[in-house]
């Protein structure tokens, strides 16, 4: 049976790249309409098989898949392997992963349908799956490392696709750069966990980590710090690059210069919840340090409220779901801190599904507006596009939690779980990620409200050509809106308070919250009638009030509120002046450095001394000592008397004297 | 009776003589030529010095064949310098400076 799995899982992670290859090697072979058939069968072998693994782990009784398949390399005792670990934690993943990929592959053929690119599209999201699934699917650190340098590669590949944009090329690197810091930190955790277990190996390390909670690594002679604490905070900062945590966020709003469909794939659903799956992998570790637990909840629960907040003046349509999923990222790290594992990644799983509509939904309003993305030129949408309508509002529901949605169990549990919880900061972060509710749902009808409903403001020609966007678009929409809305129910039981990650999540025991809340858990029936009675729902239900108050029913309010707090409104467009921060003080400070090292250190140390210098002094010299090679035979003479003299000196003084 | 310092002091004062005329002289190429001779003939003069005290006659026979190479040489060298003379119209050391790269 095992290995019947085996070969099963390395069709999985294989058939991804295989079609990556065919597309991108042979594109102009197979053609446009090759290249997507053979990038989407192969994404779809993976998510048909990805479903297998899953039912036959969860419902047949299958076992947990733990094995090394290929030895890399092995050097001073450590070997280096690639190998599977699918257990219940690596299976959602997989089924998630591969199976919004194949909903957006699908998608793809209507929206890059007249992109001189296509074929390298579709090889690169097909890269993307493939490195995915190998980054979940890994049983060690350096496989992991792997998989998450891959998909950033694949990232900053995507993200600058349309590479004759100036922009695109900017947010490219800006990606690229914001990531290698994140990076830098996991490659030092990575390096401590070696250091520290002489092995890469999850379940070894998870086995051993126990033994070294107390011990403390002194990094700066004289202090001690908690061992634990520093990989954990290590691996994290990978993490909060990967996942857009306050400080390391910035790229993820530019990265919408991407076409949509990756925005969806890549920035929404699957790559940036990595770092998210991650520190629910490494939950061994992250339960033995309280401190780096707090520090991912202070992290989490800055980035879900002061993210929110930004997304409520943006007017570019992909910039809102950006700032939104970089809230929603923000939750998902808060129930981290709070130990609730569980609950992140089912806000992650419920978060994939309804974000990755709402994503798309978008783009295909972008084309019906023939790639305008600007809010306040639309309006009125819901007349002429009624499947977007209808499937953008059920995102809009899940996504501000309203009850019955997937996005209310999952974040309704995290409310709750940081509201149990005892960390210090943790009372801070339940009136984060509580208030957070109100903004989010404010910002998602504001978008859903001046797309589809008021004035219509779009210019003549544009509205004369809306119409419905093709099946290819519309008919992924619908399969997303599915689990968007019913996924929540079938899940928070047996994901929160069943078993069903008991193998997976390590959680210690006077952190679990989770368990607390499960002891009032009686069915996901009285949970839903419950939240009746709670905060949340109301401040979303406000939310959308407001919304509706400020962007149908009065709305030239908002400039008039944008003028009266004016330096609020200010701050929130600037992004609290992080970015230009960060242009001047790293990028500026780097470009500062670099032409300081080119002009002195380059131009004139080694060009000016060392390059040039030396010509420069052998030809001073040579200058000097050509005057003595006169021609004249009688200077020779005199010379070789001289030499002859000063050896006979050295002789007489040395030898005989 | 003439002692072996006192000829070996005399052999040196020819050879510094020589080697003088060699750098002091600016002007003629045949002087040059006769110093050498004078140089060899130093050397000469030490081989028979020792030979004679040392009762040894290997010097003296070492003697008639640096003579013989010494005549070759200046041989030679009398050569070059007619050949030179023809070439360039003069013997005049000052004017002679291609000896260099």
């Amino acid at each position: 049976m095992s290995s019947d799995m085996e070969s099963i899982y390395l069709a999985i992670v294989l058939a991804p790249l295989a079609g990556s290859l065919i597309a991108g090697l042979f594109g102009k072979l197979i053609g446009r309409s090759g290249a997507h058939w053979v990038t989407i069968i192969g994404v779809g072998i993976s998510s048909v098989l990805s479903m297998y693994a899953f039912k036959d782990l969860m419902f047949d009784g299958g076992e947990i898949f733990n094995r090394s398949i290929y030895t890399w390399l092995t050097t001073g005792g450590i070997s280096f392997e690639i190998g599977f670990m699918v257990d219940q934690l690596t299976v959602t993943m997989m089924v998630v992963v591969s199976f919004v990929s194949w909903m957006i592959h699908i998608y793809t053929i209507g929206y890059m349908h007249d992109d001189p690119g296509y074929q390298r599209f579709f090889s690169y999201i097909s890269l993307f799956t493939f490195a995915m699934l190998m980054l979940v699917m890994s049983n060690n650190f350096l496989q992991l490392f792997f998989g998450w340098e891959a998909v950033g590669l694949v990232s900053y590949l995507l993200i600058g696709f349309w590479f004759k944009r100036e922009s695109a090329i900017f947010a490219n690197l800006k990606a690229f750069l914001v990531n290698r810091i994140g990076d830098f930190g996991f490659l030092l955790g990575i390096a401590a966990v070696l250091m520290t277990f002489n092995t890469l190996d999850y379940n070894q390390v998870f086995a051993m980590a126990p033994d070294y909670a107390n011990s403390t690594i002194s990094i700066i002679s004289g202090t001690d710090w908690s061992l634990m604490s520093v990989i954990c905070i290590c691996l994290f900062i990978g993490a909060m690059g990967k996942s857009a945590q306050v400080p390391l966020h910035v790229w993820l709003p530019d990265s919408m210069e991407g076409p949509t469909p990756i925005s969806a794939l890549i920035h929404a659903a699957t790559m940036v919840t990595a770092g998210i799956f991650m520190v629910a992998r490494m939950s061994p570790l992250f339960e033995l340090s309280e401190t780096a637990l707090t520090f991912v909840l202070v992290i989490g629960s800055i980035t879900a409220f002061f993210m929110g907040l930004l997304g409520l003046v943006q007017n570019d349509i992909k910039r809102v779901v950006a700032y939104s999923t970089l809230s929603q990222l923000g939750y998902m790290t808060v129930a981290l801190g709070v130990s609730a594992y569980s609950a992140a990644i089912f806000h992650l799983v419920t978060h994939a599904f309804f974000k990755a509509l709402l994503f798309l939904a978008a783009g295909s309003v972008i084309m019906a507006m023939h790639h305008e993305q600007d809010m306040r030129k639309m309006g009125g949408l819901y007349r002429y596009m009624p499947i977007t309508w209808v499937t953008s509002l059920i995102g809009s529901l899940a996504l501000i939690g309203f009850p019955g949605t997937a996005g209310f169990y999952s974040k309704d549990a995290i409310i709750e779980a940081v509201h149990h919880s005892s960390l210090p900061f943790a009372n801070w972060a339940y009136i984060a990620v509580l208030s957070g509710v109100f903004i989010t749902a404010l910002y998602s009808f504001r978008l859903f409200f001046l797309v589809f409903h008021g004035k219509e403001r779009m210019d003549r020609n544009t509205w004369e050509h809306l119409k419905e966007s093709p099946a290819v678009v519309t008919v992924p929409l619908s399969v997303l809106a599915i689990p968007s809305v019913i996924l929540g129910v079938f899940l928070i039981g047996p994901m929160l308070f069943g078993d069903y990650f008991t193998a997976a999540i390590h959680v210690q025991a006077n952190h679990d919250v989770l368990g607390v809340l499960g002891e009032d858990y009686h069915g996901v029936w009285s949970f839903t009638l419950h939240a009746f009675q709670a905060a949340p729902v109301y401040l979303a239900l406000t939310g959308v009030a407001v919304a509706w108050l400020l962007y149908i029913k009065f709305p030239e309010i908002p400039a008039k509120i944008a003028n009266r707090f004016k330096w609020i409104h200010q701050i929130l467009i600037n992004k609290y002046g992080l970015d230009d921060f960060n242009q001047l003080v790293f990028a500026g400070g780097a470009r500062k450095t670099g032409s300081l090292l080119w002009q002195i250190g380059d131009v004139k140390i080694i060009d000016g001394v060392i390059v040039d210098g030396t010509a420069s002094a052998i030809r001073w010299f040579s200058g000097k000592i050509r005057n003595i090679q006169t021609g004249h035979l009688y200077d020779y003479a005199f010379t070789m008397i001289i030499g002859l003299l000063l050896l006979l000196a050295v002789f007489v003084h040395h030898i005989l004297g | 009776m003439i002692t072996l310092g006192q000829v070996l002091i005399l052999a040196a004062i020819l050879f510094c003589i020589s080697v003088a005329g060699i750098f002091i002289n600016r002007k003629n190429v045949i002087i040059l030529l006769m110093c050498i001779e004078l140089m060899l003939l130093s050397v000469n003069m030490n081989f028979i010095a020792f030979s004679h005290f040392l009762h040894d006659m290997a010097g003296q026979i070492f003697v008639f064949f640096i003579l013989t190479v010494a005549a070759a040489e200046s041989a030679i060298g009398l050569a070059i310098l007619v050949v030179l003379f023809r070439n360039r119209n003069t013997i005049n050391v000052e004017e002679l400076g291609t000896l260099k790269g």
